[in-house]
């Protein structure tokens, strides 16, 4: 109430109309961003990835010629909320379908968007494959160690020890395996140009992450063969917190088994 | 047009793909097609048509290769045989849904598993039942001559764009190994990126021009809506088995018998036909060119005309059942089939014929 | 006119390009060809054989149960396809390696040892242009010119200059053929 009154005796009340004026102006959707309400839960990292995406889709002028690819899992909506064309492809597909359209259209730029179910376990030769010919194509790669659209199971790049609700005890990597560090894999190919683990829980991250967007769009465009921007992110709903619980256990759990960072720049 | 030249089918359908304006090829080698990359590659038609043609890491990446071509509105195709086909069906029901046009060629081998690399015909239930999941259908193709490989993958492409619907040429294993005549189509010009946006709207090349983003997808969760794709598709179907039912016959026009076969297994047949007429019994030979759509009411327009009917296949028995769906009881239908590899000889055939038919 | 005929030996020793040089030269003379061959594994040592037709009318089967003419270049074969010959068809065989000699009497046969001829007269990759040379002979259903031409179209560029000798070993056997049965 101290407040309240405060603010009425210092200024005259505004109504909505008066406050939405270019000059009070501070932050802007960028229109490439559909209207579309995006279905991610709540604190999800794909609502931030795929901003940045559009962002800088947008601020280098290239919607006309860019062809995104979705995945199968979450993203699969993907071409609802960045208005270019895109193709849907089926689950770890993608970078197949990226090669063709980067073969058949030199001169577009294409990237896809992928899941780590999708890139890393059920597309790891696609994935591969594309990388080793070193198509000029960028891999957006979301790694939150988990199923998220299926309800939560074991992904390839679940870390050691996670519980999922196909690994309830915990992820036991003599029975599973080990967690798959495709991106460090992805280094030593030949073809790829850039490989870098990024996040974006805080607002440093984020913008270190849009620049790594962004030299991969400009790797694609100059030819210089394929990109890759792993984000590791969170996914609360399949790990079962609140978003602020998730980014924590991220940055305390993901990010020893994925340390972030550049791992390869030519 | 071009001189006639002699060679495989397998060079034939890389051939006649350069010359038919194709943009892209996407395959894995297997035997018995693995001339049709081979051709393509020694043939270099990257520099003179601008044809793209790439050796995939799988069938799987081949057809979904196809299936980001296709979506750019591009003429694309791929070849394999019948392994290889088996890792394309989940692409097949992908691209069938999405409804792109594109070209696949199967030049079968026996199965199943890994079975043999010779001749076989056993492909016949995957292709024209489906083979992926969902309701869809394959607009399929089967040529008999190596002159029919070339002419049929023309035609092959022309269908897939009118109907936007994915086409199988289903060969086999003779066909494509073996060297005839041909006479291949002249050059087709290849289409701008301009023409194609003109052409096919739906194309995504990239918004360039248009307010409207192109999305290509075989999703839709809401059960209504996927209905109605459903529905469409099956629009779609029902005129395809409206306008393009296309069949042969020989001399069944005062058959008493008549022998059904498709692809290699008719040219076969005929000799049987030959050698029966010379016996002096009159048996005629229908062979249907497209096994979907299925001539059907072409097959039973001679079933009130014949004593009986013989499918002779390189299966144990795959066509036979819609000859008798197409009969519908009105004469019996026989099967005669080798398979494994096995290729019937035109006596043997004959020999099954007076068994079968006529005891 | 119609011809068909069986070729069938080692892997290695010719049999399908002997095949492919014969439809050439159909194909020279304006005769519808059909070549199948068997292929697979028998490309890398087993047994090959192939059937060409060549004919006045368009070809129904490529697949035969019998043939007029059967050019044999090893025993297995010889086994497999001695049987299958038309009554008084034709049967070429080279000499080399055989344990059992053909025993039909129906049919025309000849030898020819075109192996031998070939390594003396040091010409032996040539071999199957002997055993051509031989088949022309007893069956002259293609002309020498247009077998010249169908040979120059079958081979690749890079082997034209070995033209000159498939000719002469060509033309050599017509020369060297053994009349072992005839009707």
């Amino acid at each position: 109430m101290q407040i309240a009154s405060c603010l009425l005796q210092n200024h005259t009340i505004m109504t909505l109309q008066e406050i939405i004026q270019p000059a009070n102006k501070v932050y802007g959707k960028t229109p490439l961003l559909t209207d579309t309400p995006m279905h991610y839960c709540p604190g999800c990292s794909h609502g931030v990835v795929h901003k940045l995406i559009a962002e800088v889709i947008e601020e280098m002028g290239i919607q006309d010629i860019t062809i995104g690819i979705a995945p199968v899992g979450c993203a699969v909506f993907a071409y609802n909320y960045i208005d270019i064309d895109w193709q849907e492809a089926a689950h770890g597909r993608a970078p197949a379908l990226a090669t063709a359209v980067n073969r058949l259209l030199p001169d577009s730029c294409v990237f896809t968007y992928q899941g780590d179910g999708d890139l890393a376990a059920i597309g790891t030769a696609e994935t591969i494959h594309a990388c080793n010919r070193g198509e000029n194509i960028a891999i957006f790669f979301i790694n939150n160690g988990i199923y998220g659209m299926t309800g939560g199971q074991m992904a390839p790049t679940t870390i050691e020890g996670m519980v999922t609700s196909t690994s309830p005890e915990g992820r036991d990597v003599m029975l599973e395996g080990y967690p798959l560090k495709i991106s460090n894999l992805l280094t030593i190919l030949d073809g790829t140009c850039y490989v870098t683990r990024q996040a974006v829980h805080t607002p440093a991250t984020v913008i270190r992450a849009k620049k790594a967007i962004r030299k991969a769009f400009e790797n694609t465009l100059a030819k210089k063969g394929t990109s890759v921007v792993e984000f590791v992110s969170t996914c609360n709903s399949g790990w079962k917190m609140t978003p602020h619980q998730a980014n924590q256990w991220m940055a305390e759990h993901m990010f020893k088994a994925y340390p972030l960072g550049d791992l390869k720049d030519q | 047009m071009e001189e006639v030249k002699l060679m495989k089918g397998n060079e034939a359908i890389a051939e006649a793909a350069i010359r038919c304006g194709c943009d892209g090829y996407f395959g894995y080698p297997i035997t018995p097609q693995s001339e049709v990359l081979e051709t393509l590659m020694a043939l270099e038609p990257w520099k003179k048509t601008g044809m793209v043609v790439l050796q995939a890491e799988s069938e799987t990446a081949s057809i979904n290769m196809v299936y980001g071509g296709a979506a750019c509105g591009k003429r694309v195709m791929t070849s394999s045989s019948s392994p290889g086909i088996s890792l394309m069906q989940e692409g097949l029901s992908y691209i069938a849904g999405a409804e792109l046009p594109c070209v696949v060629v199967n030049v079968t081998r026996g199965g199943p598993g890994l079975g043999t690399i010779q001749p076989s015909q056993s492909d016949y239930f995957q292709t024209v039942k489906g083979g992926g999941h969902g309701d869809y259908k394959l607009i399929t193709l089967a040529p008999a001559s190596v002159q029919e490989m070339s002419d049929y993958l023309c035609l092959a492409f022309d269908l897939a764009f009118k109907y936007r619907n994915p086409v199988m040429v289903l060969s086999d294993g003779l066909i494509g190994q073996m060297m005839e005549k041909v006479q291949l189509p002249d050059y087709q010009l290849r289409l701008t990126n301009e023409q194609i946006r003109e052409k096919y709207p739906w194309a995504t090349l990239g918004k360039q021009g248009r307010t409207k983003q192109n999305i290509i997808t075989s999703l839709e969760l809401v059960s209504e809506e996927m209905e109605k794709v459903n529905n469409r598709l099956q629009q779609k179907y029902r005129e395809v088995e409206a306008n393009e039912v296309r069949y042969e016959t020989f001399l069944c026009d005062d058959a008493d018998y008549l022998l059904v076969a498709f692809g290699s297994t008719a040219r076969i047949c005929q000799k049987s036909v030959e050698l029966l007429r010379e016996e002096g019994i009159k048996v005629g030979l229908f062979r249907p060119i497209t096994l979907y759509p299925y001539p059907a009411s072409q097959i039973l327009k001679y079933a009130k005309q014949v004593k009986g009917m013989l499918s002779v296949e390189m299966n144990a028995g795959q066509m036979v059942e819609d000859v008798r769906l197409a009969v519908n009881g009105l004469v019996p239908v026989e099967f005669y089939g080798r398979y494994g590899g096995m290729i019937p000889t035109p006596e043997e055939i004959v020999k099954a014929a007076k068994e079968k038919l006529m005891a | 006119m119609k011809e068909e005929i069986i070729i069938a030996g080692f892997g290695g020793q010719g049999v399908l390009s002997m095949g492919k040089i014969l439809a050439y030269s159909g194909l020279m003379q304006g005769k519808e060809v059909s070549w199948m061959p068997s292929y697979g594994p028998e490309q890398r040592g087993g047994t090959a054989n192939v059937t060409v037709i060549l004919s006045d009318e368009k070809i129904s089967s490529p697949i035969l149960q019998e043939y007029d003419t059967a050019i044999i270049l090893n025993q297995p074969s010889l086994d497999k396809f001695e049987p299958r010959i038309k009554k008084g068809g034709t049967l070429l065989y080279d000499g080399h390696g055989f344990v059992r000699e053909p025993k039909r009497t129906d049919i025309n046969i000849y030898r020819i040892d075109a192996l031998e001829t070939s390594i003396t007269s040091n010409m032996a990759k040539a071999f199957n242009m002997f055993i051509l040379g031989g088949l022309l002979k007893i069956r002259p259903i293609v002309e020498i010119d247009n077998v010249l031409l169908g040979l120059k179209k079958s081979l690749p560029e890079r082997h034209h200059h070995l033209l000159a000798q498939n000719e002469t070993a060509l033309r050599k056997g017509m020369e060297i053929l053994i009349p072992v049965h005839t009707l």
